[in-house]
């Protein structure tokens, strides 16, 4: 009986040892070595896989990181998410000097809130924004503007977006935001745009992406760009162009005077974390503010009302004839007629038009 | 009875216009065309504003050879090119003419007689391409592909058979039903002019059993031809694809994309468009009116138009005794493959085969649930595709699974979403992984 136990005990301590030998010299052999500071790197870096700094995760930012360092410097790697701070630690682990990169933040250019933004039809398709964005030009008139599904929302890492529920728009943290630059890519109608701000986080925006004329942006949106030009004309740093009735700021060029917030008349631009200007409702004032771009200057002292108070919007030609009849509340409905299956299609089934949706029932019209 | 092999539903067939025959529609105040009505490249405008322009006259010309002309419908004067909103549900550039009066070319024949082939022995294959193609016929089904450019098969395959596809398998839709009982000769003329087209002898019309009247007048007319078979079919959606009719009438199944319908060796074309080809090889007149099913369970009277292009949909509908209080969506096309337009004013284009009103309960759609895995999609798909997979990989972005699951074979016919127990919004994702994946093979193809 022990005698079975010892050989046992052998031949498997044996083939153990051997086993042991084989996977030792193999491992010695076959040995990949790691730069111990890529590790190091890696535990400095925010560990979010964002891809906003061009490789596809922190690892492989932290590699380039240590190939950087070799050759002498970190100037072209930036961490959006970690920011200076993260790069600063990672210099100094590396021995390096680590370069001052502005910050950048991601800005969400279209203020079509449900107030400016009346919604005539409604959309109840899957939410998702690219879905909705091929479907047709979203719930209101405007082409260009947020389709509020929140594609940008689920594709933040860091928890900086967030869908507000009274506007219907999202909104970015600037504390959180690093622009990494994830947001951008899921937006279908390429509104969030990575911009560069000052210290503060803050800057000069327009925030508003229609491109129609002028009269057609404006029923679409109290508050879209109208393409006027009068900001370009206030402008002292040539920081303004406008191109395709919509005016860009060039955020290198701005010098944060704050003349052209001032002197937009449809208050679609903005700074950035400052409350928004308030939208003018007196029509007198904002004709003569078209017939003379001198009395830009008048106007900010002149009637406004305060942001949050809602807005009556009148519209003049609906785009759907139904929308009276439904405005109207009173509605029968008809009742469904169930479908019946001629006699020669005995195998098929009897469905009902109530029962299961039809794929092309994407667009329901509005209330 | 034939029918294709895999999938299918059978969806209740609601055709409530069957028995109204055609209507012609009155004239449309202004009319607009949108320069983007078929698969390709957007038409050129080639008119300006403030031209007079007369019916049949070219306003804008074909931009490459997968586009088409696009010919007036209407005489007048032109208003502007500004854009309108399109069935896209964007605003597109469009032309708009101000009706005046109704003169048309003269270059046209209007007279009802009909002429055959053998009126016209003198016509070649080539001469029957180049007619079609100026008159800017495009697919009439509702995909609008250039019909001159399925004429012209790549010269390595061999087509062996036309077959007309009159299945109209989408619930709702009779223009073609109609058209058949009304104009069964000129369609079979038709026929015989796309046979020789692209010469072959042998031609099938496909019909479903429900049109039993259709099937009976074709047959009668079609025993005067010798190579023309009509060929019944068993009432399946969807029926009227493509590859599913192929499979129903000739037994043959089309490889996955790129590989056309030709490579087996059959050249599909919908009844109307068969219509059309009569229409402008035959009587010179170009594409500037098609048959528009006007429907709805809450309309006071269904009825078919032959309706010019260009025409508001609003139009046709007040022909029906107006727009229902009670409209929840107003779909163009059938209710299967349709889309909800945003706006009644959406002008007749050459592939609006109909306008179907939808009341409020009809259009609405239930809170999708979980997925319960019982594989009703799979069952009912005629590609063979797993649409729940595919739905989930879209919506997690898993875009290389997408396209190892053959994404781009699906048709879009929606079977899957219809049959779905737990209303899961199914074909939304798929069309979106589908449009994504052919993006990714584009942009691959081009590196």
């Amino acid at each position: 009986m022990i005698e079975v136990i010892l050989i046992t005990v052998a031949v498997l301590g044996t083939i153990g040892l051997v086993a042991a030998l084989v996977l030792f010299i193999i491992a010695k052999l076959f040995t990949v070595k790691e730069d111990p500071r890529i590790a190091q790197v890696n535990e400095l870096l925010p560990g979010a896989n964002c891809g906003g700094c061009g490789f596809p995760g922190c690892s492989g930012m932290a590699v380039a990181c240590v190939k950087a360092a070799d050759e002498g410097s970190l100037e072209d790697l930036k961490c959006p998410a970690g920011g200076n701070e993260c790069m600063k630690q990672i210099a100094a682990l590396l021995g390096v000097e680590a370069k001052e990169h502005a910050a950048k933040v991601a800005v969400i250019r279209c203020n079509g809130t449900c107030e400016n933004r009346p919604h005539v039809i409604k959309y109840d398709g899957a939410l998702n924004c690219r879905i909705a964005h091929s479907t047709c030009q979203g719930e209101t008139l405007c082409q260009y503007g947020c389709l509020g599904c929140g594609d940008c929302v689920s594709a933040c890492s860091f928890g900086a977006i967030k869908m507000n529920t009274e506007t219907g728009l999202p909104e970015v943290d600037y504390d959180k935001c690093g622009g990494c630059g994830s947001c951008a890519k899921s937006c279908p109608r390429n509104i969030i745009e990575i911009r560069l701000v000052d210290k503060d986080k803050t800057g000069m925006v327009v925030e508003c992406v229609n491109k129609d004329k002028g009269a057609v942006a404006k029923k679409a949106c109290l508050t879209a760009c109208i393409g006027c030009g009068k900001c370009a004309q206030v402008c002292g740093s040539d920081a303004i162009t406008i191109e395709n009735n919509l005016a860009y700021i060039d955020a290198e060029k701005c010098t944060l005077c704050r003349a052209c917030e001032e002197a937009c008349p449809s208050a679609s631009i903005i700074m950035l974390g400052k409350p928004r200007k308030e939208i003018k409702k007196n029509n007198a004032t904002a004709k003569k503010a078209d017939s003379n771009t001198n009395t830009v200057k008048e106007i900010k002292t002149t009637n406004v009302r305060p942001y949050s108070s809602p807005i009556k919007i009148s519209f003049e030609a609906p785009l759907l004839p139904s929308q009276q009849y439904l405005l109207a509340g009173v509605v029968d409905l008809t009742p469904i007629a169930q479908a019946t299956v001629s006699d020669n299609q005995q195998n098929s089934k009897t469905h009902s038009y109530d029962a299961p949706l039809l794929p092309s029932q994407q667009i329901l019209l509005g209330k | 009875m034939k029918t294709f092999r895999i999938g299918g539903i059978h969806p209740a067939e609601n055709k409530l216009s069957a028995t109204s025959p055609i209507k012609v529609a009155e004239l449309p105040k202004i009319a607009v065309f949108p320069l983007a009505q078929h698969i390709g490249a957007p038409a050129k405008a080639i008119v300006q504003k403030g031209d007079k322009v007369k019916v049949g006259q070219m306003i804008a010309e074909a931009n490459g050879f997968v586009s088409a002309h696009i010919f007036s419908s209407v005489s007048g004067t032109v208003l502007k090119i500004d854009n309108a909103i399109d069935a896209s549900g964007y605003g597109k550039p469009a032309i708009y003419i101000t009706v005046e009066g109704d003169e048309w070319l003269e270059s046209i024949d209007r007279t009802p007689q009909l002429i055959t082939i053998k009126d016209k022995p003198e016509l070649t294959d080539k001469d029957i391409v180049e007619k079609v193609k100026n008159a800017g016929i495009v697919g009439m089904g509702g995909a609008c592909f250039p019909c001159h450019v399925k004429l012209s098969p790549p010269p390595e395959t061999k087509p062996e058979w036309v077959i007309i596809n009159a299945a109209e398998c989408e619930p709702y839709l009779t223009a073609d039903h109609r058209l058949m009982l009304e104009h069964a000769d000129e369609i079979l003329v038709g026929v015989t002019l796309l046979m020789k087209a692209v010469n072959v002898n042998k031609g099938y019309v496909a019909i479903e059993k429900n049109k039993a009247d259709a099937i009976k007048i074709m047959q009668e007319k079609a025993s005067a031809y010798d190579n023309i078979e009509i060929v019944t079919l068993k009432t399946k959606y969807p029926q009227g694809g493509e590859k599913q009719l192929i499979d129903a009438v000739v037994s043959r199944q089309v490889p996955a994309p790129p590989a056309l319908p030709v490579s087996v060796g059959a050249i599909i074309q919908n009844v109307g468009t068969a219509y059309a080809v009569y229409e402008a090889v035959m009587k010179n007149k170009p594409l500037i009116e098609r048959i528009v099913t006007v429907t709805g369970k809450s309309l006071k009277s269904p009825s078919n138009f032959l309706t010019r292009l260009g025409t508001p949909m609003s139009q046709l509908i007040d022909a029906c005794g107006g727009l229902p209080e009670d409209t929840g969506k107003i779909i163009g096309g059938g209710p299967m493959m349709g889309k909800a337009l945003l706006s009644t004013e959406i002008p007749i284009c050459k592939g609006s085969s109909g306008v179907l009103i939808m009341n409020e309960k009809e259009a609405s759609r239930t809170e999708p649930q979980n997925c319960i895995r019982c594989g009703k999609c799979v069952d009912a798909c005629p590609m063979g595709l797993e649409p729940y997979l595919l739905s989930d990989c879209s919506e997690l972005k898993l875009w290389e699974r997408v396209e190892k699951e053959d994404v781009t074979s699906c048709i879009e016919c929606g079977s899957c979403q219809y049959t779905c127990p737990a209303y899961r919004p199914l074909l939304d994702y798929i069309r979106l992984g589908k449009t994504t994946v052919m993006g990714i093979i584009r942009s691959r193809n081009t590196k």
